[in-house]
């Protein structure tokens, strides 16, 4: 998408109506095209994004919503019977990141959180992967260069570093291609965070560096409002879009449970940032409807009758009730994506037992890049204390 | 050869990193047009430009966190702290980010970042300016410390290190910076592995071990000690992550005691760990016990008392005749 096809005057606009129009406080404008009734409403810009998803991309997004929510109640039922340590649920918050997920290009470079399971689905990391940090088999799982979707990253908002630092390395490579006269493909980052992750120095940070480099790096915020039990009001006394304003890049406020207007966004967005605009926050506005983690409860902390309340908004209802509305699925459809959420599920669920737990020679393996004496001297003693146990195994039988 | 010191020997070494690797950078505060407070990358910005050398915004965390970045990209950033007591901010990022990449990706991603970082006392600042954070660091799985001590290695050493895949934090000894000595640009010879321990002075009756700042301090000692008749024998660790056991363990093996000397306080200190390590290792040469000579269990004293808190040479002089004695 060249510069060319952003809507004439888009800047400008976007300028007035997002961070720029509000005093800080204030509450921002936010985008939203598909209301929880189910109706495709309009937005002076981001309509025209909202124009190039055809039917059939609707449809995926539906389809791979659905299929995450079921594997997240998989891996909470697997957390629940004691074969994952613990479990991040994403239930609520779906087209957040389907949504900003289908915006990327396979070149643009990932770094998630901890609950981007969504994304990962996009981004084809194998969803049994993904539960290998949970399973306690690995730190990461997969090899994040495949389909250039990072590492989780369980220390707060340190990954959104990694992610400026990552897309001034784009800029370098850019000028480097253009030196040698090659052509390379233009490309963006997205950092995820959450609102708690918000209050971290090293999202200040990011965005003080994205912005005086003016990396091309999208923020891409969820608010889903409660870091564990902790409300975003405690993490912010403006809106958290209108932060990006004292960074001196634009900030946006989405409604992070349509998936329609995310995905427009978060497109508009990147074009930005990959054509040497800057820096983007994105505040996807959402709600997570489940624990922070299975290891808390989300009663001692809230109302239930705010939970009810987002689930008026739910992300899959809303398209769903889009999409038969205005004839784009069948009830056909609607039973082939139940049927491959079962399918996922039971995937998973037999993946996840298969598991291997790995060797701890490995962990040695890689504690460095290079050789390192104190690794040979202490992997050469557990050698021999292995061994030890075995030749005892021996004289037992 | 040419003899130079060492702020300049690094800046050298830095040079010539930069021309040969395309894909390495400079990032820090004050680093381009300053040249840095101690003007090791004095110039670097008129030759290579401010996509190569960047004057970062001010803060260490920052600096740390994007040089990851840039590291998972393919670049190899070299990060300056402007002084040892600031490198706090960017604690989290070197030992929950840096310094776990490689095992976290089971070895898919490598981060070859350098942090330099100018410590050690005696230059008479103030709080913050003075410190010696190196086994807080080392204590980290996955990070390569190391510190120059003379103008060859501090030449090579920064180059060995900007090569080197892992992690690696260059202490600086600042208060050594403008210590002249030869450098050939040609041979590396020793510094080509930046990881071992050099003997450097010869010896029967003790050993001593020191790294960056102290070795003058130990060679000084060692010198001293001679004029009394005792055969004292040097190591400059220069890395003290790996650290070089096997050459410790041999002197240890020839002369029968051992001092290590840091300026970091002696509790929890390097200084422990090789005393338990040759204690492990080579318990029946030993003569006397191993000493420590160290700074105190104190904040980093101010400027007017540093020279009760730092090792010098008496301090040396008198461990050495405490080990004798046994």
């Amino acid at each position: 998408m060249g510069s060319t096809q952003l809507p004439p005057g888009t800047e400008e606009t976007l300028a007035a109506t997002t961070a720029a129009a509000a005093a800080p406080g204030e509450p921002v404008e936010m985008v939203q095209l598909l209301g929880p009734d189910g109706k495709l409403g309009s937005d002076p810009i981001f309509s025209d994004y909202a124009k190039r998803i055809d039917p059939e991309k609707l449809r995926v997004f539906y389809t791979d919503m659905a299929r995450i929510r079921r594997f997240d109640q998989e891996a909470t039922a697997l957390q629940r019977q004691g074969e994952l340590a613990l479990w991040v649920p994403l239930t609520g918050q779906e087209a957040a990141q389907i949504g900003s997920g289908h915006a990327s290009q396979p070149q643009d470079y990932i770094f998630p959180t901890y609950r981007e399971h969504g994304v990962a689905l996009v981004r084809n990391v194998d969803l049994a992967e993904l539960l290998k940090q949970f399973r306690g088999v690995s730190n990461g799982g997969w090899d994040p260069r495949e389909n250039n979707f990072h590492l989780y990253t369980l220390v707060l908002a340190a990954q959104t570093l990694h992610a400026v630092g990552y897309a001034m390395g784009i800029q370098r490579d850019q000028k480097l291609a253009a030196a040698e006269d090659s052509t390379d493909s233009k490309a963006a980052v997205i950092a995820y965070f959450g609102d708690g992750a918000s209050s971290e120095g090293d999202v200040h940070e990011s965005m003080v560096f994205a912005a005086s480099y003016n990396a091309p790096v999208v923020f891409f915020c969820q608010n889903n409002h409660w870091a564990i039990s902790v409300p975003t009001e405690v993490q912010t006394k403006v809106p958290l879009a209108n932060r990006a304003k004292g960074y001196g890049f634009p900030g946006i406020r989405v409604d992070g449970n349509d998936v329609i207007a995310v995905h427009a966004v978060t497109e508009w967005a990147l074009e930005h940032a990959r054509e040497g605009r800057g820096p983007v926050l994105i505040e996807a506005y959402t709600y997570r409807v489940g624990a922070h983690t299975t290891a808390d409860d989300p009663t001692k902390y809230r109302e239930s009758a705010e939970e009810a309340a987002w689930r008026e908004k739910d992300p899959l209802d809303r398209l769903e009730k889009y999409l038969r509305a205005e004839g784009l699925a069948d009830e056909a459809f609607f039973d082939q994506v139940d049927a491959d959420g079962d399918e996922l599920a039971k995937y998973v669920r037999s993946t996840t037992h298969g598991l291997e737990v790995p060797d701890i020679r490995e962990a040695f393996a890689n504690v460095y890049a290079e050789q390192h004496p104190l690794i040979a001297e202490e992997l050469a003693w557990f050698e021999e204390y292995s061994a030890g146990f075995e030749s005892d195994e021996e004289t037992a039988n | 050869m040419a003899t130079m010191t060492i702020a300049k020997a690094i800046n050298e070494g830095l040079r010539a990193s930069l021309t040969k690797n395309p894909k390495s950078l400079l990032m820090g505060e004050d680093i381009g047009h300053l040249g840095g407070v101690y003007r090791v990358t004095d110039g670097l910005i008129k030759e290579f430009g401010d996509e190569r050398v960047l004057d970062t915004p001010l803060a260490e965390s920052g600096i740390v966190g994007t040089a990851i970045g840039l590291a998972l990209r393919g670049y190899s950033p070299v990060c300056e702290i402007q002084f040892d007591g600031f490198v706090y901010p960017a604690f989290n990022q070197i030992t929950t980010q840096l310094a776990k990449i490689h095992a976290r990706s089971l070895g898919k991603l490598t981060v070859p970042v350098v942090i330099r970082i100018p410590y050690g006392g005696g230059i008479g600042s103030i709080e913050h300016h003075s410190e010696s954070p190196e086994a807080l660091f080392a204590h980290t799985a996955g990070l390569r410390i190391i510190s120059p001590s003379n103008a060859h290695d501090a030449y090579w050493m920064i180059q060995k290190a900007i090569e080197c895949q892992d992690p690696v934090i260059f202490f600086e000894p600042k208060r050594r910076y403008w210590l002249k000595g030869e450098v050939d640009v040609e041979n590396a010879g020793l510094s080509a592995d930046p990881f071992k321990a050099h003997v450097v002075r010869e010896g029967t009756d003790a050993t001593i071990v020191a790294y960056g700042p102290l070795v003058p301090v130990a060679l000084a000692a060692a010198n001293a000690a001679s004029e009394d008749g005792r055969s004292v024998e040097v190591i400059d660790l220069r890395s003290i992550s790996p650290l070089d056991f096997d050459t410790v363990e041999a002197s240890v093996k020839k002369t029968g005691r051992l001092i290590v000397a840091h300026e970091a306080p002696t509790f929890g200190g390097i200084g422990g760990e090789i005393a338990a390590r040759i204690g492990e290792r080579a318990f029946l040469h030993l003569e006397a016990p191993v000493i420590r000579v160290g700074g105190f269990h104190m904040p980093y004293p101010v400027a007017k008392v540093e020279e009760d808190y730092l090792p010098d040479i008496d301090k040396i002089l008198e461990a050495l005749d405490r080990s004798l004695a046994y």
